[in-house]
């Protein structure tokens, strides 16, 4: 009943589980609608109205993905922290990268992500991007790549959480027999990972997530996190710091001294003393505590340098040149047009490239080979011509797709993946992470403000459970269309 | 500013921000020992809206329905109408700005489901959860949880709850809903700094609910076009008791007969029963002793436990106990201030709420 195709290998004890629930599946999408809205799990939505806070929006069929290939993805996404981290800490220190000429000193000092304020700044244990999430899609052929990395202030990952708790309270049977990896330890080593920051070691730290307040799309997030980790929620206002240059919080029995700020504000707005002097959701001096080592910030000001969509173009390379290593999760082959060969060649076959500008986010300004008119395509020539270093351009990548439920009826949606890194003495990735789904039909957008849903993920090992029967019982005969398949 | 006082946190010493500025901070810093110990002052203040919030829509529904059922008993020639309701939650302006007659249907209606009346029950029920949204961190989940469920059911309920013929079961219902609430809180909560405020902000709440029961009846009472209402003087004494869940409790401490004069007492000064004005003194006054820098609240709460203490309740007529409930509310409301004062954190454009 799952769709057309046949299920990817080590899915087919989920598949055969969902085939045996069969129309029962629909009472379990009400059942996780109202597990949700008593979880009063949402998100926000920002409009001309005011902000609205709506419900998650969760489609109940799993997304399946075996352990072996997790084991290899996540193995591929902490040596890519590791590169990263290392590449962020030389830029703000030594810059050898750029003497030994294997990225442009132009791209990186370009960015506007670059933060010269943080140069000389050594942070605790040398890491920089300590929470970092990199979406992952699987083109046509089934190989898992690294689209983008978000080392500023990625989000979702309490979404992965919930996603997974509703989850078992609907197939609270499947749980009991698939060998499905859990999730839950994620808040744990978050705090683990911080804790590790404090400038004070030997006390317990005093961790606060700084959160820009509840107007803010990820608030519900923000307390989550503070929730599980026991720590504290602040907001910019709450944090004060002194001419002594501590950051404390203000509570009910006075001023305390904060060692770790899980800080959830976008550079810019972090201290008005240093950044934005407007913001009002940042605090005064922070930027001084942070560099007289008296508190840490996670992730560092200044790591969002190497997630510009130019800097991607290089990671492998950053790969190679820090560790000596060749990387081990693949990421999309990208043309910087900066570089004379690369910009001929996109020039050359914008047909069948999607060229995205570097510094833009959210979708804006990427042209699609495949659906442009003959006047865009000039547009886009002249632009590259004009200035290279703000395009690159990649091939156009079928994105996989997953049976999600549509009018009550799986249909094939398309998917990506944001799994979590944390970085630094014990690096860690999530098993799995939040699954986004397009659930208009043919879309691509997947973002949960554009009409996109999630799943949840789950990362099995097939061969735990004896009892699932044989691939060949269950895939159907015929295949329809050459896009692959997520668990079905 | 003491340096000695208990807290219930893991505090060991507090430090006045004063104290910072003017030693430059070296020196005296909080010791702490705490990750998610510390209170933040706003976190704080959140807790005690919600606090006040959540016992303003219970003692809304309960006034609603335990006037229903008086409206119910008496005969029409007792005159009993519906605009006490509206002077016991101090709500007659906003009303008459949006009704044209008190009447039973609009009353009723403004009371349980009109949202743009901030003291409604589903506006309470919103803004407790408002306050505790952005404090989910410090409530157990399951209250959370119970929370949402209550504002979603009474919002696509209360209109059709508000209909005379379904008003004391759907009444029943919220209520059953809060004892849930109050369930969760007295078993899974920790009694820590986070309860205190809770706590502090549904006593205050509770004493003040209590008195302006009291005012209003003696305000029915004394009433020029009430004297239809005089034979049934007990009855509506036991309705005012039944509205603060105490008809019960009355009987059984005070004897069987409900009389003006010891429904009052029983209200005023019974030390044991939760939802007389003594009782949520001695409470308020117990948890402050818990708190740092409690000087001003706990000055405040003494100044009115005095005020009960000196009162003579036989020398009370209907008169005298309105100004003396005035007296009371002044007092909580001093309170409230000396709380916002030692507790919560200022606001730039100096608005308190």
């Amino acid at each position: 009943m799952l769709g057309t195709d046949a299920p990817r290998p080590g899915c087919g004890g989920v598949v055969d589980y969902l085939d045996r629930l069969g129309e029962e599946l629909l009472a379990r999408q009400r059942a996780a609608e109202l597990a949700i809205a008593s979880m009063g799990i949402s998100f926000t939505v920002y409009s001309e109205k005011g902000n609205i806070d709506r419900a998650w929006p969760f489609d109940v069929i799993p997304r399946v993905i075996e352990i072996n290939e997790w084991s290899r993805v996540a193995e591929g996404l902490i040596q890519r922290l590791r590169a990263l981290n290392l590449f962020i800490g030389d830029l703000y220190g030594d810059a050898k990268v750029l003497a030994d000429g294997v990225i442009p000193e132009e791209i990186v000092k370009g960015s506007p992500n670059y933060r010269p304020e943080c140069i000389g700044v050594v942070p605790p244990l040398g890491t920089w991007a300590h929470i970092s999430g990199s979406d992952l899609v699987r083109g046509a052929d089934g190989v898992f790549r690294v689209l983008e990395d978000n080392l500023r202030v990625p989000s979702g990952v309490s979404y992965m959480l919930e996603n997974r708790q509703i989850s078992k309270r609907v197939f609270a049977d499947a749980f009991r027999s698939l060998d499905i990896q859990p999730v839950d330890g994620y808040p744990a080593r978050l705090q683990q990972t911080l804790s590790a920051l404090t400038p004070r070691p030997g006390d317990t730290p005093v961790i606060a997530v700084l959160t820009p307040g509840i107007h803010n799309s990820a608030y519900f997030e923000h307390a989550f996190l503070a929730s599980q980790m026991g720590a504290l929620l602040v907001e910019g206002n709450d944090l004060v710091v002194g001419d002594d240059d501590v950051c404390r919080v203000r509570t009910v029995g006075g001023l305390v001294q904060v060692d770790v700020i899980y800080r959830r504000v976008d550079d810019l707005f972090l201290d008005p003393e240093v950044f934005l002097p407007d913001s009002m959701v940042g605090v005064p001096g922070l930027m001084r505590a942070w560099r007289a080592g008296n508190v840490a910030v996670a992730n560092a000001p200044g790591a969002g340098v190497a997630d510009d969509k130019v800097v991607y173009a290089y990671v492998p390379e950053l790969i190679r040149y820090y560790l000596g290593e060749d990387p081990v999760v693949d990421a999309v082959p990208t043309y910087v047009c900066l570089r004379d060969d690369d910009r001929r060649f996109v020039l050359d076959h914008l047909d069948e490239l999607v060229v995205k500008p570097a510094n833009e986010s959210g979708g804006y300004g990427i042209f699609i080979g495949t659906s442009a008119t003959a006047e865009e395509k000039e547009d886009i020539r002249a632009a590259v011509q004009a200035e290279p270093r703000n395009w690159i351009a990649q091939p156009i990548i079928a994105l996989s797709t997953a049976p999600t439920l549509c009018d009550d009826r799986p249909a094939p949606r398309h998917i990506d993946l944001r799994p979590f890194i944390l970085s630094g003495e014990n690096p860690y990735v999530t098993n799995g992470g939040l699954t986004r789904v397009a659930l208009r039909e043919g879309s691509l957008v997947v973002n949960s403000s554009q009409g996109g849903g999630s799943k949840d993920t789950w990362i099995i090992d097939p061969h735990v459970d004896g009892s699932s029967p044989p691939l060949a019982d269950i895939a159907p005969a015929h295949r329809g269309n050459s896009q692959a398949q997520e668990g079905s | 500013m003491s340096d000695d006082t208990a807290t219930r946190g893991d505090l060991d010493t507090h430090v006045e921000e004063d104290d910072l500025l003017a030693e430059g901070a070296a020196g005296v810093e909080a010791a702490t020992g705490i990750g998610g110990g510390a209170l933040l002052s706003s976190v704080a203040e959140h807790l005690y809206w919600a606090g006040r919030y959540l016992e303003r829509a219970e003692s809304t529904v309960r006034l609603v329905r335990s006037h229903t059922e008086l409206f119910v008993d008496l005969p029409r020639s007792a005159g009993l109408g519906w605009a006490p309701l509206l002077a016991v939650t101090g709500t007659r302006t906003v009303f008459d700005d949006g009704y044209d007659k008190v009447v039973e249907d609009d009353v009723v209606h403004f009371l349980l489901a009109e949202r743009t009346n901030q003291g409604s029950v589903v506006a309470s029920i919103d803004q407790a959860r408002e306050n505790l949204r952005v404090t989910r961190g410090m409530i157990p989940q399951r209250m959370w949880e119970v929370l949402n469920e209550t504002s979603q059911w009474v919002r696509s309920t209360a209109t059709a709850g508000s209909a005379r013929h379904a008003r004391v079961m759907w009444t029943e219902d919220v209520i059953r809903r809060f004892h849930t609430l109050t369930g969760i809180v007295a078993v899974a909560m920790s009694r820590d700094l986070a309860y205190a405020f809770l706590e502090l902000g549904r006593l205050i709440e509770r004493a003040d609910m209590t008195t302006r029961v009291l005012d209003v009846q003696a305000g029915i009472l004394m009433g020029s076009g009430s004297q239809g209402l005089a034979p049934f003087t007990d009855l509506t004494w036991g309705a005012m008791l039944r509205t603060l869940g105490a008809e019960q409790a009355y009987r059984r401490q005070m004897g069987g007969v409900v009389s003006a004069r010891k429904a009052v007492r029983f209200l005023l000064r019974d030390l044991a029963f939760p939802r007389s004005v003594e009782h949520c003194m001695l409470e308020i006054s117990r948890w402050l002793l818990e708190l740092p820098y409690q000087e001003g609240p706990r000055a405040a709460a003494t100044t009115t436990s005095m005020l009960l203490d000196q009162i003579l309740i036989d020398d009370l007529d209907l008169n005298g106990l309105h100004e003396f409930v005035d007296q009371v509310q002044l007092g909580l409301g001093d309170l409230h201030v000396q709380l916002e004062a030692a507790y919560f954190p200022a606001r730039p454009d100096g608005s308190t709420t």
